[in-house]
């Protein structure tokens, strides 16, 4: 039987606050153990939650950024269980009537376009961390956590392989880092995934039973866990059984996911309205403020990048997969008008290339876009071949000569050969010496020709203008 | 002295001829005479009241005294306070020093106000008669066999036996005004975002509020220009100018209409009762009022509707108990999930396991609807009765509480009929308006009966008018049991 998988995703971003959402406490991460904990945190008698504004504008953005609704009135709800790292006994989240709620997300998997729909967005505050280790039969507490404003992002079941959850997950997590609402650091636990996963036989609309799989932090992870967990759940179909409807984890060391707990052992988590928040407003005078502090958007700028420079849809969304690598575009081609596909072809290549290799980011780039648009302006102007061109940016990003583009031509000689009158002279040296090869060429051997190209290449040593040395030998031996 | 108006302990500090020291360390040793039998105070620390009150006449002499500096006030055990054993009337809270000062006592120390101590109080707020606390019951000064109310029956028992000057007390279904009633004193519950909830131990969120508790209406106003303001740190405060609610004391009340809702005036009142507050109304019509009958049809909801509500929010509010923190934790357990149950079985007792109980069901799956939204809409309903009233009236009158104080132990053993004590007062929590009880005379056994006074939002200046013309034309508010 055909089966054809499942998946819906919810994503847990941290939202980039300076303090938590409902305390004054800092949400800095990797502080002593509970030196970042109020006494709201603590959950004291008679402490009470306000909540921060910054953390409801970051949800807003997000909304915006999807083209979902922004939710007013909107309500907090408490979650209530017990945990030792849960200090009141209930989370703070939301349960009707979210901050955010709908919206789209387009993705690409081999080319094909696909429009992933949000279900809803909304605010919670994270738990505090339970330490096994180190304590001797006893568990430590740590409430530095509690409290960190989550955003949790909730995807419908739109999705039919791993490639596209991860497809999905990569633009959402451009998409919060671009609007500056979460810092995206997945080993910090910034931005976490758990994966709803069922299948079906194909053809069939009715779902299956899923599985939720928690806490995936990479999306290779993500991939992995979604293809081990299908595999698994579509053995148990075929062998004839059925599906529990389960919480899941992910082992990465053995690459399977294994029960964390049943339906029947789930929680009755007696959602209700938090009585110490009010019903949130939000004015359309707000929304309309934010609206104005968005830049624009990655699809926006893909779109932009094909109709404005002509770049291929593969292009335009590479380079926009990070806002630092599209103004680093932006302020390369701005120094170097209507030369896009340059620009794109040395972002995309050398310098992404180069990053990846040491393992920088873009806004550490030790080449501006302005040393960029320099490098490239010499290769457009003829200056130097493409292949001397790499040989510059080579010494250009170990800071050679002070990464002056013209110094580092001139002291390695690579500028290219491009007078039409030496060009001649070389060409004429080349066919006097080659007598046999020319006669080749006339009897109608094609590769004779590319041969003199390289006797003559080979005696300027790469420096000669290639288009030109073409053009040249075509000239003197056809005409 | 001991009788005195918080207007008349000012001037004598003010005069000289008395200093707070003094003032403090006569309650102080009044407290210590008296409190064995009476059982008002949890906790009394000389120390830190005496700390205050030197403080308070350093103010004084710098001629930096407000109204309320240096002036003994009995602070109920619910409120946390920075120093100061903070109980909640609670075997869970029985060695919590809180590290944090709530927003009321914030405000009071700012005054120069001395905190005597702390009062008993049922468990976690939640009782009629004080019997629920874990620190034992509290007697009622005018008859040791009664109960003085509850949920801030220690407090109503300082106040009235003349332990402190004034007291603060928390309402959440009727906590200030039935015990003010039971012991003959006044106390009011302002409009429900008024008094600031930050510190204040909750029971019931959205319906918890705190007030003054003192002999007059008179007193009451002052206390209610110190406890009263913004606190940005509790998002149900409402940001309002500062008033002052003594300035409509004089007002004469002729042309007042009073609205007497006929579901108060019906079956339930004991005729004791009745007879006290149809006293009271005459006085009122000889200040020139008139009475006028109302109806709030949906008032006899009140009860089943605050018995969905406030238990759900208690269960969830009270899940911060846990043993892991602060508070009682048991002393040996197996797993995690036995330290949960063994704490908490220990540190609550009966009433408040019984609440909490009701809240996790009512909040559950496949019940939620049936109840809580139920109740929710109930309670709106309850709020538009009320709003439809005051378009006839002014303000509307009634009994606090349908009998006078009952014995201790009478009740105690039937939740419901415990629960009924409430049948009047839950309605103003439900509703977030003001109301009060002030001593209207006596019933059976020469029991305090008290009146209720309940508000439009907002109207706490012309209920304090209200009450102070009344207790101008009659001295029951001065009757004092010792």
């Amino acid at each position: 039987m055909q089966w054809e998988i499942v998946i819906g995703l919810e994503v847990h971003a941290q939202l980039s606050t300076q303090s938590k959402i409902f305390s004054g406490s800092s949400t800095a991460y990797g502080a002593a153990p509970n030196t970042q904990a109020s006494v709201i945190d603590l959950a004291l008698p008679g402490v009470l939650p306000v909540l921060n504004k910054g953390a409801v504008e970051r949800a807003i953005k997000l909304g915006l950024s999807v083209g979902a609704k922004i939710n007013s009135p909107s309500i907090f709800a408490r979650k209530n269980y017990f945990y030792p790292d849960l200090p009141k006994g209930y989370q703070i989240s939301q349960y009707e009537l979210p901050v955010v709620q709908g919206g789209n997300i387009h993705i690409q998997v081999d080319g094909t376009e696909k429009n992933i729909r949000l279900t809803r967005a909304h605010l919670e505050e994270d738990a505090g961390k339970s330490l096994h280790e180190d304590f001797h039969g006893m568990s430590g507490i740590d409430l530095n956590r509690a409290g960190t404003p989550l955003l949790e992002i909730v995807s419908e079941p739109d999705m039919r392989s791993s490639a596209e959850a991860v497809a999905y997950a990569k633009i959402l997590h451009a998409l919060v880092r671009w609007i500056g609402i979460c810092d995206g650091n997945m080993q910090e636990g910034s931005f976490r995934c758990d994966a709803n996963v069922s299948v079906r036989p194909h053809g069939t609309e009715k779902l299956g039973t899923r599985c939720e799989i928690k806490n995936l932090n990479s999306f290779r992870f993500l991939e992995k866990a979604i293809d081990y967990e299908a595999r698994r759940q579509i053995e148990i179909l075929e062998d004839g059984g059925a599906i529990r409807q389960e919480t899941r984890l992910y082992d990465a060391n053995k690459d399977e996911t294994r029960t964390m707990r049943t339906k029947e052992d789930a929680n009755d988590y007696r959602y209700f309205p938090d009585p110490d928040l009010l019903p949130l407003e939000i004015p359309q005078s707000w929304i309309d403020q934010i609206k104005q502090t968005l830049p624009e958007l990655p699809q926006a700028r893909r779109d932009r990048y094909v109709s404005a420079f002509a770049l291929s849809a593969y292009d335009a969304s590479v380079l926009t997969s990070s806002r630092e690598m599209a103004d680093y575009f932006d302020a390369t081609l701005k120094q170097l008008p209507a030369q896009a596909k340059l620009c794109a072809n040395w972002i995309m290549g050398e310098i992404s290339g180069q990053l990846n290799k040491e393992g920088i980011e873009m806004t550490a780039c030790p080449i501006t876009p302005a040393q960029l648009a320099a490098l490239l302006a010499r290769i457009n102007d003829g200056t130097i071949s493409g292949k001397a061109a790499k040989t510059v940016f080579e010494s250009m990003w170990n800071g050679e000569l002070g990464k002056n583009v013209d110094a580092i031509i001139e002291a390695k000689g690579l500028k290219q050969i491009s007078d039409d009158s030496a060009i001649e002279k070389l060409v004429d040296q080349v066919l006097a010496a080659n007598a046999q090869q020319v006669a080749d060429y006339r009897n109608g051997k094609e590769k004779a020709f590319n041969s003199l190209i390289g006797q003559i290449m080979k005696a300027t040593q790469g420096k000669a203008n290639p288009a030109q040395v073409n053009a040249m030998l075509k000239k003197k031996l056809d005409g | 002295m001991f009788n005195a108006s918080l207007k008349q302990f000012s001037l004598q500090l003010a005069e000289k001829k008395i200093s707070s020291t003094e003032l403090t360390t006569e309650f102080l040793k009044r407290i210590k005479a008296l409190n064995p039998e009476y059982n008002a105070f949890i906790t009394v620390n000389e120390e830190l009241s005496l700390a205050q009150a030197r403080a308070a006449d350093q103010m004084i002499a710098a001629g930096q005294a407000g109204p309320l500096t240096g002036i003994p006030i009995a602070q109920k055990d619910i409120f946390c306070t920075k120093g100061w054993l903070t109980t909640c009337g609670s075997k869970m809270l029985s060695n919590f020093v809180s590290p944090y000062d709530a927003g009321v006592i914030e405000r009071f120390n700012q005054a120069g106000a001395v905190n005597i101590g702390k009062t008993n109080m049922d468990e976690f707020a939640m009782g009629s008669s004080n019997e629920t606390s874990f620190y034992g019951p509290v007697k009622n000064p005018w008859d040791h066999a009664a109960v003085p109310g509850g949920s801030s029956g220690g407090a109503a028992c300082a106040v009235a036996a003349r332990l402190s000057p004034a007291a603060t007390g928390t309402d959440t279904g009727g906590s200030i005004r039935q015990p003010a009633a039971l012991c003959g004193i006044s106390g009011i519950k302002p409009t429900y975002g008024l008094v600031s909830r930050y510190g204040m131990i909750a029971f019931a969120s959205s319906l918890d509020q705190g007030g003054p508790m003192a002999k007059s209406a008179e007193d009451l106003a002052l206390l209610l220009n110190i406890m009263t303001g913004f606190d940005p740190r509790d998002s149900t405060s409402l940001q309002r100018n500062a008033e002052d609610y003594a300035r409509d004391l004089q007002k004469p009340l002729a042309g007042l209409r009073i609205g007497l809702p006929k579901e108060y005036f019906a079956e339930g009142m004991s005729k004791d009762v009745e007879n006290a507050i149809e006293k009271a109304l005459d006085e009122y019509r000889k200040l020139g009022a008139q009475t006028i009958e109302v109806s709030l049809p949906n008032a006899p909801l009140a009860i089943p509707v605050y018995y969905v509500l406030a238990p759900a929010e208690a269960s969830s509010n009270l899940s911060r108990f846990d043993g892991v923190r602060y508070g009682h934790r048991a002393k040996s357990y197996g797993d995690l999930a036995d330290m949960y149950r063994k704490s908490r079985a220990e540190g609550f007792g009966a009433e408040v396991k019984r609440r909490i109980l009701i809240g996790t069901y009512v909040l559950s799956h496949g019940y939620y609807d049936a109840y809580y939204i139920k109740a929710q809409k109930l309670r709106r309903l309850i709020a538009q009765d009320f709003t439809e009233a005051y378009k006839q009236c002014d303000i509307i009158m009634g009994p606090t509480t349908p009998t006078v104080a009952f014995n201790l132990g009478e009740k105690s053993g039937d939740p419901i009929q415990m629960y009924l004590s409430d049948i009047y007062t839950s309605a103003a929590n439900l509703t977030g308006m003001p109301a009060m009880s002030i001593p209207v005379g006596f019933g059976d056994k020469n029991r305090p009966v008290g009146l209720h006074i309940i508000g439009n939002y907002f109207s706490e200046a012309q209920m304090l008018n209200v009450a102070h013309q009344y207790q101008l034309a009659t001295g029951w508010h001065l009757q004092s049991p010792v």
